[in-house]
């Protein structure tokens, strides 16, 4: 096994997702192999091989630092589930 | 002739030489859309008043003799790229109520354009799949057969101009997700080089790989709507600063002396024996009209794909970390603290597909595997891309097929992901290498679908690439074969 349940309860944790039973079992199956077939990149010696992070080679973009016109708060907040005063709402983080 | 069968440069014509107005031509892609879009579910938001609206004053504009190269011209979007004040939902229900407050780039040059925008289409959620299945609304049908996928992530915007719904689209490809769906559609879709096109204004999936391109009728079509919006943007700091050339200057030079590679990697037992055959029949042809044919080696294919669903799933699982209940966006809050609102919220909005690259991706990023998977990753796609440079000292294009079979049916993959991930294998490679491919019909199997080859070019030289595609087409009629719809 490349992967266990409770590994995969651990990464769903880390990820954020509230996942059923069901679905955990399911992706315990899933998860182990899709890791079984991407072992395969182990066959390949790369102890030399400089990794690629993007595929054009880029630098830094720079720009002049100005102020230019942004979104403004009442439209950054139109999408949010709440909002109130200009701000986004969120359940209560501190007791 | 109805008016919704004319290619995008036959309207630019008659709508400069006012044959024809804008809002006519909308009003027969609206009732057309009306008419068949039931039976292929392409689109997921109509924009139909407005697009009336905007037609009315491309015509005013054409009218005054201000008209631009789309000016009039009737597209629709998939539903990747943000719009101001429609809907943009990614196909996921968890953007099921979300209107963006800006446009992206490639929207913006559209509109400023005066070009027409109809809706929004149908895609796998966050753009991740190869069926267009993994939809948060409902599965795209294939215009050419409705028992079979569209093909994906793009399938809304490839069955949407097979069915003949809007002149053409934009889509965005990942692994495959623009030239895959065209080839089973039976229409031209390109994925410019990595960089060519501003991806600000577009949902991310993963970022060192997605890219904007055009799904068009036919090759001369792929060139206007590549023309319209390549170019820098400031507000995507990926985008390159490489001037843009005239993509259809060059368009009818022929293939005479270009030397066509076909790397042997894609030529394998397994390969479908129509797909084969057709391919065979396309490389006589361009034969004929003067290309010179090459053999060459992409020697490290065999691991793009598991190249392909680390950096992806890994990149994903980083972007949509963002959908967390509170900007914009579904919450599901049970009283029971923050985390536990993200947990639940991003829980009930994603799809099955969408959690499953999250996992993986998050995996892959975590302690303790980041060097095992995701760094190995990066350094075989060193090799992948090298193995692209390499061939392309031998050989100004390759050709390849797009998909290793014609579409397959409804349901007929869902159960087995890897065999999903499988079928993108032709096609995930530029996406490493970042370089340039474009599909193009050339047959059709016994069983009424669509094939296309696929062809590769050089980076940053989508203008040889659209000249072979067009020196093919003129060997043939495949593009101009419409969907027994």
């Amino acid at each position: 096994m490349k992967i266990s349940r409770e590994q995969v309860e651990h990464v769903a944790r880390l990820a954020r997702l509230a996942l059923a039973d069901e679905e955990l079992d399911a992706l315990t199956g899933e998860m182990d192999a899709i890791l079984g077939y991407v072992e395969k990149l182990n066959n390949l010696n790369t102890d030399h091989v400089v990794p690629t992070a993007h595929a054009v080679p880029m630098e830094n973009a720079f720009r002049d630092d100005r102020i230019g016109p942004s979104l403004g708060t009442q439209k950054a907040v139109a999408n949010a589930p709440e909002a109130a005063d200009g701000c986004f709402v969120v359940p209560k983080v501190i007791e | 002739m109805s008016l919704t069968d004319l290619t995008l440069r036959a309207i630019q014509q008659r709508l400069q030489a006012r044959e024809l107005t804008s809002v006519d031509l909308t009003r027969a892609f609206l009732d057309r859309i009306a008419a068949v879009d039931g039976r292929i579910n392409a689109f997921l938001t109509v924009t139909g008043e407005q697009a009336l609206a905007d037609a009315a004053l491309a015509d005013r504009r054409l009218d005054e003799g201000r008209g631009d190269a789309l000016t009039g011209i009737p597209l629709a979007l998939k539903d990747v790229f943000v719009t101001e004040g429609v809907r943009t939902t990614c196909a996921s229900r968890i953007l099921d109520n979300f209107i963006p407050p800006y446009d992206g780039t490639a929207v913006a040059r559209l509109k400023a354009q005066g070009a027409v925008l109809l809706g929004k289409l149908n895609m796998d959620e966050f753009a991740m799949g190869s069926s267009n299945e993994n939809s948060g609304y409902s599965p795209v049908r294939n215009p050419w057969n409705p028992d079979y996928v569209p093909g994906g992530s793009s399938g809304g915007s490839a069955a949407c101009v097979a069915a003949r719904m809007a002149a053409a689209t934009l889509g965005t490809d990942t692994g495959g997700s623009i030239r895959q769906p065209a080839s089973h559609c039976g229409v031209v879709g390109l994925k410019p080089t990595y960089g060519r096109v501003s991806r600000y204004g577009v949902v991310a999936y993963a970022s060192s790989l997605d890219q904007v391109g055009p799904i068009a009728r036919d090759v001369e079509d792929c060139a206007m709507l590549l023309q319209a919006v390549a170019g820098h943007d400031p507000a995507d700091a990926t985008s390159v600063t490489l001037p843009v050339p005239d993509y259809c200057a060059a368009l009818k030079d022929g293939v005479k002396g270009l030397k066509i590679g076909l790397p042997r990697e894609y030529f394998i037992e397994g390969l479908d024996p129509e797909v084969q055959k057709a391919l065979e029949q396309a490389i006589a042809a361009l034969g004929d009209a003067g290309a010179e044919f090459v053999q060459v080696s992409l020697p490290h294919t065999d691991y793009a794909v598991a190249c392909y669903y680390i950096i992806s799933t890994a990149e994903a699982s980083s972007n949509l970390a963002r959908y967390d209940g509170v900007r914009f966006g579904r919450r599901v809050d049970r009283g029971q603290g923050l985390i536990d609102m993200f947990m639940q919220s991003r829980a009930a909005g994603f799809g099955p597909e969408v959690k499953r690259r999250i996992m993986l991706g998050t995996y892959a990023l975590s302690s303790g595997y980041y060097d095992a998977y995701y760094l190995k990753a990066q350094k075989v796609r060193t090799l992948i891309r090298q193995d692209f440079l390499d061939a392309f000292d031998r050989a100004d294009v390759l050709l390849t097929p797009v998909a290793p079979t014609p579409a397959f049916k409804l349901g007929e993959k869902t159960a087995d992901p890897l065999q999903m991930y499988l079928s993108d294998i032709f096609t995930i490679p530029a996406n490493l290498a970042g370089t340039c491919a474009m599909s193009v019909p050339c047959g059709v199997s016994a069983e009424g679908l669509p094939i296309g080859l696929q062809l590769i070019g050089r980076p940053f030289d989508e203008a040889t690439l659209l000249r072979a595609g067009y020196a093919f087409q003129q060997t043939g009629d495949w593009h101009q074969r419409p969907a027994p719809l």
